[in-house]
C-alpha cells in the first residue's frame, strides 16, 4: 500500500492565529526553545501500490481545488513509503 | 532594493517610479511631485497611492456626497456627523449610539470566509474607535443566482465568515438581507453594519493634538497581509490587477479583536487617549496621516519600531499592510505608563512609535533615515477630486417604456400557486439556514432579529431603552429609477423600524455601484445620492456617515445600482414593541396604505423574467404619516402585530405572518391579483383586537392613511379569496429552498 502525503501551510505572510497561540503557550509550560510556531495540516492518502506519477498529478489537482486554499495557503504533494 | 530616502529622492530626481502599477494616474503622480516639490520616495508613493485610491479618498463620489451635508436637517440628535469614523446619535437617557455600514465586496469574492470575516472586524473597530462598546452587527448580502455554481462557492464561505467572526466576538447578528440577482455573479456584495453604544461624555475622535503627545500602536503585529488590498482590490476590477506580489487577502483573528475591544474600552474609561484611529484599509498610512491631519498636522514616526510578524517587510509594505486588529492612539506622556499597564494586563502588544510635533509635516523615519516628509492633509483629506462625466444611460428610457405583461393570479388555483411560488423564491424564502449560523441572542439583549422587520437590542437593562436598525435596498427599482429607488429604500428602512414602534432617528448608507469611469454608472450614483439626500431632508433624518463601493462589475457589466440604506431608531421601552406577527385567532387584519399597479420591478415580474417598467414614485410625506401612525399606535397599544410590505408584496407579508406562530388567516381582497402581488410602497398589515378597530380608524383618519379591512386571524391555513393553503404546505415551500440549494 502506497501513501501520498499533502502538507498544507498558511503562506508565510498570512496571520496564523493557531500557531501564535501555541507559540505563546509553550513558554508558559516551561518550553523556551521556540522563536515562532506555525501550524499546518497534513493529509495522508492511501493508494493501491506505489503512487504513480499520474496519481500524484491528480492529487496535485485535488490539493489546488479542495485540500488547500491557494489564496492563502501553500501545499506540497509527495509520495511516502 | 536600497532604501529610498527623502535625501535620495532629492539627489536622484529622475528615476522612473511604478505609479501606474500602484493605481495612480499620470496627473495624480504629477500632483504629488508638485505638492512635495520633488519626486516622492517609494514610501511616500505607497502612502499617496493607497490614500488617493477610490476606496480611501472618495475622489469620484465626494462632489456628490457633499449634498448629505448641504441638505442636512439641523438636529440636536446628531452628536458627531459625517467625516469621523462613524456618526453618533443621541438616543436619550444620556446614551449615544453610533452605527455605520461598510462594504467588503472584493475581498469576499477572492476569499469568501476571510473577506467577510475581516469585513465584520473592520466595521466593529470603526465603532470601537468612536469610544463605543459594539453591541450588535448586521449583514446585508447579495449574490449571483441562487443556483449558480459560483454562488455555491462564495455564499457558504461568506455566511460562515460573517458568523465565525461575529460569534467569536460575542456580538449578536440581528439582521440584514440575502438577495440574489444575476448581476452580482462574480461580484457578490458583502456589507457589514455595526451598532455601538456609549455615554455622551465618552465620544472619541480621530485627531492628534498637543505637541509632545505620543503616537502609540497597539493590537496585533504587522504582517504582509492585505498589502495593496485597498488600492488594488477595492479600486480596480479583478481582471486588471494581475498577480499580486503579496496576497491581497487579510486573515483576521476575532479573539485578538475581542481582547482589543476590552482593552480599548478600559483605556477609554480611564480617559487615557487624546485621539484614536483604527487601522483598516491603507493601514498605518491612513492612521498616521488622518490622525495628524485631524490635529495640528505635525507628527514624527519611527517606522522601524513597528512590531512585525514578518521581519522581511520593507518600509513601504509596513505602511501599506492591512494586518487586522490594530489600533493607533495619541496619548499624553503623563498617561503612557497607565496605558502600557492596561495593554500588558490584556496581553496586547503595544509600542510607542512616534510623537506629535508642533510642525505641520508628517515625518517618518526608518532606522534614522527620513523616508517620508509630507503635509498630512495632502495625503488624508486633500486628495484628488473628480467631477466625473455622467450621462443618463440609454437603457433607462427603453426599460421604462416596457409594458409589464406578466399574468396576475385570478382563480383560486392561480392564487395558491402564486403564494407558494413567492414563498419559495430564493429572495423571499425563509433565511434561517443563513441566520441560524449566526449567534443572534448572545449578550441577552436581542429583542428582535431575523425574520422581524428590524433588528432591535436593549441598551439599558433598567429602563429598557432600546434601538432598532433596518437595512434595505431595492436594486430593481434603483435600476429603473435610481433617484426614486434611493428614496424608496430609505422609506422602507424607516418603515421597518416604525412597525415595531421605534422612531427613526438617523441614516447610514453603503452605496454599491459599478465603475465610476462609466458615465452611465456615474449617473446612477449621482441620482441615488441626490434621491437619498432629498429623502433624508424631507423626512428630517440626518445622514451620519456611510461608505461608497465602486468598481462592482464583472467585465463591462455593472451590478444593479445598490444603495443599501440603514436607518436607526429608538424605542423607549423594548417590552412594548409591536411584534411582526400575531399569536392568536380572532384578530382583525387591516391593510394600511394604498395598493397601486406596481408590478414593475416586483419579485413577481422578476420571477417571470421581466425587469422593465416604471418604479413607483416615493411619497415621503405619506410615509412619514404612516410612521407616525405606527409609532403612535404602538404607544396607544393598538396593535397586536404590524408587518411591512415590500418585496413579494402582500403575499410575502401574509406568508411570514401566518408562519411565525402557526396561526392562520383568512383574507378577502378586492382586485386580488394586484393586491396580492403589487409592491406599492408605504403599506403595512396590522393585526388588532376587534375592540380597537374604532381607535385605529380614528388614528388612520387623523394621519390620512387609507385603511382596508382584509380579514381575520385563525385556523391552520392561509385562505385568500377562497384559495386555501395549509400552513404545513406553505411552511414546506418557504423553508425548503435554502437547505435544498446549499445543503
Amino acid at each position: 500500500m502506497g501513501k501520498i502525503v499533502v502538507e498544507v501551510m498558511l503562506k508565510p505572510e498570512i496571520l496564523d492565529p493557531q500557531g501564535t497561540a501555541v507559540s505563546a503557550a509553550l513558554p508558559r509550560l516551561g518550553f523556551n526553545f521556540a522563536k515562532s510556531v506555525r501550524q499546518g495540516k497534513r493529509f495522508e492518502i492511501e493508494v493501491e501500490g506505489e503512487p504513480t506519477p499520474a496519481q500524484l498529478a491528480e492529487v496535485e489537482k485535488a490539493a489546488e481545488k479542495l485540500l488547500a486554499n491557494p489564496v492563502i495557503e501553500t501545499y506540497v504533494v509527495k509520495a511516502e513509503k | 532594493m536600497a532604501l529610498d530616502t527623502v535625501a535620495s529622492a532629492k539627489s536622484n530626481p529622475d528615476i522612473s517610479q511604478p505609479f501606474a502599477e500602484l493605481g495612480l494616474k499620470p496627473d495624480e503622480y504629477a500632483r504629488i511631485k508638485e505638492i512635495l516639490g520633488r519626486r516622492p520616495t517609494s514610501s511616500e508613493l505607497a502612502m499617496y497611492s493607497v490614500m488617493w485610491s477610490e476606496h480611501c479618498s472618495y475622489k469620484s463620489s465626494k462632489v456628490h456626497l457633499k449634498q448629505f451635508g448641504d441638505k442636512a436637517v439641523k438636529t440636536d440628535a446628531l452628536l458627531v456627523g459625517i467625516g469621523e469614523n462613524a456618526g453618533v446619535v443621541d438616543v436619550g437617557q444620556g446614551y449615544a449610539v453610533t452605527f455605520k455600514i461598510e462594504s467588503h465586496n472584493h475581498p469576499s469574492f477572492v476569499e469568501p470566509y476571510q473577506g467577510a470575516a475581516t469585513g465584520v472586524g473592520g466595521i466593529v473597530r470603526d465603532i470601537l474607535t468612536m469610544g463605543a462598546r459594539p453591541i450588535a452587527v448586521m449583514d446585508p448580502l447579495r449574490f449571483g443566482p441562487a443556483d449558480a455554481p459560483d454562488t455555491r462557492r462564495v455564499l457558504p464561505g461568506i455566511i460562515a465568515g460573517v458568523g465565525g467572526y461575529g460569534n467569536c466576538l460575542g456580538l449578536p447578528n440581528i439582521g440584514g438581507e440575502v438577495v440574489f440577482d444575476e448581476t452580482y455573479l462574480g461580484n457578490p456584495l458583502v456589507n457589514a453594519l455595526c451598532i455601538g453604544v456609549m455615554k455622551h461624555s465618552d465620544i472619541k475622535l480621530a485627531k492628534a493634538a498637543g505637541a509632545g503627545n505620543l503616537v502609540v500602536l497597539y493590537g496585533a503585529k504587522t504582517g504582509g497581509d492585505g498589502i495593496g488590498g485597498v488600492s488594488v482590490l477595492a479600486s480596480e476590477t479583478f481582471e486588471s490587477t494581475g498577480p499580486a506580489k503579496r496576497p491581497a487577502v487579510q486573515v483576521g483573528d476575532p479573539f485578538v479583536e475581542k481582547v482589543l475591544i476590552e482593552c480599548s474600552l478600559e483605556i477609554f474609561a480611564e480617559d487615557l487617549v487624546v485621539g484614536i484611529q483604527d487601522l483598516g484599509g491603507a493601514g498605518l498610512s491612513c492612521a498616521t496621516s488622518e490622525l495628524a491631519s485631524g490635529g495640528s498636522g505635525g507628527m514624527k514616526v519611527e517606522l522601524d519600531r513597528v512590531p512585525l510578524r514578518d521581519a522581511t517587510l520593507s518600509p513601504e509594505e509596513i505602511l501599506m499592510s492591512e494586518s487586522q486588529e490594530r489600533m493607533c492612539a495619541i496619548v499624553e506622556p503623563s498617561k503612557i505608563n497607565r496605558f502600557l499597564e492596561i495593554c500588558k494586563k490584556w496581553d496586547v502588544t503595544v509600542t510607542v512609535i512616534g510623537e506629535v510635533t508642533d510642525g505641520d509635516r508628517l515625518e517618518i523615519t526608518w532606522h534614522g533615515d527620513l523616508i517620508v516628509d509630507v503635509p498630512p492633509r495632502t495625503v488624508a483629506h486633500e486628495g484628488p477630486v473628480y467631477n466625473r462625466p455622467l450621462a443618463k444611460p440609454d437603457y433607462v428610457d427603453r426599460v421604462n417604456a416596457e409594458v409589464i405583461t406578466v399574468k396576475l393570479p385570478e382563480s383560486a388555483e392561480e392564487i395558491k400557486a402564486a403564494v407558494l411560488k413567492l414563498a419559495a423564491a430564493p429572495n423571499l424564502a425563509d433565511k434561517s439556514w443563513v441566520t441560524d449560523q449566526y449567534d443572534r441572542y448572545v449578550q441577552g439583549n436581542t429583542i428582535q432579529s431575523q425574520p422581524d422587520d428590524s433588528g432591535m437590542v436593549r441598551i439599558d437593562e433598567k429602563t429598557h431603552l432600546g434601538v432598532a436598525v433596518a437595512t434595505d435596498a431595492n436594486a430593481n427599482w434603483s435600476y429603473l429609477n435610481p433617484y426614486e429607488g434611493a428614496k424608496l429604500a430609505l422609506a422602507e428602512a424607516a418603515r421597518n423600524i416604525a412597525t415595531a414602534g421605534a422612531k427613526p432617528l438617523a441614516v447610514t448608507n453603503c452605496l454599491n455601484f459599478g465603475s465610476p469611469e462609466d458615465p452611465g454608472v456615474m449617473w446612477q450614483f449621482a441620482e441615488s445620492v441626490r434621491g437619498l439626500a432629498d429623502g433624508c431632508l424631507e423626512m428630517g433624518l440626518p445622514v451620519t456617515g456611510g461608505n461608497v463601493s465602486f468598481y462592482n462589475q464583472t467585465g463591462s457589466v455593472a451590478i444593479l445600482p445598490t444603495p443599501v440604506i440603514g436607518v436607526l431608531g429608538v424605542i423607549d421601552d423594548v417590552r412594548t414593541r409591536t411584534p411582526m406577527s400575531f399569536d392568536r385567532a380572532g384578530l382583525e387584519l387591516y391593510l394600511l396604505g394604498e395598493t397601486q399597479n406596481d408590478i414593475a420591478g416586483s419579485e413577481w415580474a422578476y420571477l417571470h423574467g421581466q425587469r422593465g417598467g416604471k418604479a413607483p414614485i416615493a411619497d415621503l410625506k405619506r410615509e412619514m404619516r404612516l410612521i407616525d401612525l405606527l409609532v403612535t399606535g404602538n404607544k396607544e397599544k393598538l396593535f397586536v402585530a404590524a408587518h411591512d410590505l415590500s418585496q413579494g408584496g402582500l403575499s410575502a407579508t401574509l406568508t411570514e405572518m401566518v408562519l411565525r406562530h402557526g396561526i392562520g388567516a383568512e383574507v378577502t381582497l378586492e382586485n386580488v391579483g394586484q393586491t396580492l402581488i403589487s409592491e406599492s410602497p408605504g403599506r403595512v398589515v396590522v393585526a388588532i383586537d376587534p375592540a380597537k378597530s374604532n381607535a385605529l380608524k380614528d388614528l388612520a383618519a387623523k394621519e390620512n392613511i387609507v385603511m382596508t379591512k382584509i380579514g381575520n386571524t385563525g385556523g391552520d391555513s392561509l385562505i385568500v379569496n377562497g384559495a386555501k393553503i395549509a400552513l404545513s404546505e406553505l411552511r414546506k415551500a418557504h423553508t425548503e429552498t435554502f437547505p435544498k440549494l446549499f445543503g
